[in-house]
């Protein structure tokens, strides 16, 4: 399989845009020689990601490359950075604003559903800089 | 069973996807959460909502859910149904409440997955 590298500028405001990246990227992932349990997996964790980078930082910036082991999704923001990591990552923990509640989301699962559906994440944050998630699914 | 089973189980009005009313499916999802959603995968699901917005949509064309049917007779407005109509999702509209639409397609077969 050839390696492929997609790069999405996300620019948050419209909520309703949230999505449009990983609906490209998904896209994209079907056209190649993937199974449809990891199509769907990336699919997930990058749609999860994306709704918190329109969240908490404003937007962002989308990068899939995929080769022939595995997909790694870096997921890249300027936005306020995540003070306790291991908080946000427990289930059922959410900072997200009222108005995003009632749209569906903010049930402080995105970081455990990323988590469950990739082989490796990993965040770097920095408060007042960023954060940076990476994640990777195998293909083999 | 079919999403033209569940129409018929449901009474349910065919928003759109008219032609996709013989597909089958296996699994039924119900939640206004669509991170509730998120965690669950299936092949083949239909998904039972009361929320009606853009980002219904976009979980379940994440998800690979083929059909939602709204709860409570909500409808969608036209940007949904032109949006759902582009990816190729059946959209239906139920007068039961959601606990009830659940327990009609549980009742004929239709199953959610294991337990967590």
């Amino acid at each position: 399989m050839n390696s492929l590298e997609l790069r999405y500028t996300v620019d948050s405001e419209d909520f309703t845009l949230a999505g449009d990246a990983a609906s490209r990227i998904k896209k994209k992932l079907k056209r190649m020689e993937l199974s449809p349990d990891i199509v769907r997996r990336a699919s997930i964790s990058l749609y999860e990601g994306e709704i918190n980078m329109f969240i908490h930082a404003s937007g962002g910036e989308i990068i899939v490359t995929v080769s022939s082991d595995e997909i790694k999704m870096e997921l890249v923001d300027r936005g306020p950075g995540i003070e306790d990591v291991k908080l946000a990552m427990r289930e059922g923990y959410s900072m997200a604003p009222d108005n995003v509640r009632s749209l569906g989301f903010g049930a402080g699962m995105g970081l455990p559903n990323m988590k469950k559906y990739t082989d490796e994440l990993e965040i770097e944050s920095e408060v007042g800089v960023g954060t940076t998630v990476t994640m990777k699914i195998y293909i083999r | 069973m079919t999403i033209d089973n569940i129409r018929e189980i449901l009474d349910c009005e065919v928003i759109c996807g008219e032609e996709h009313l013989q597909s089958d499916v296996h699994t039924a999802c119900g939640s206004d959460m669509m991170s509730d959603v998120l965690a669950f995968v299936k092949d083949q699901a239909v998904l039972l909502t009361g929320l009606v917005n853009l980002q219904v949509i976009r979980t379940a064309e994440m998800m690979d859910i083929i059909c939602i049917v709204f709860v409570r007779a909500k409808m969608p407005d036209e940007n949904i149904i032109e949006f759902a109509k582009e990816k190729g999702i059946v959209l239906l509209s139920t007068n039961y409440r959601m606990f009830v639409a659940c327990g009609k397609l549980y009742e004929k077969g239709l199953g959610g997955g294991e337990r967590i």
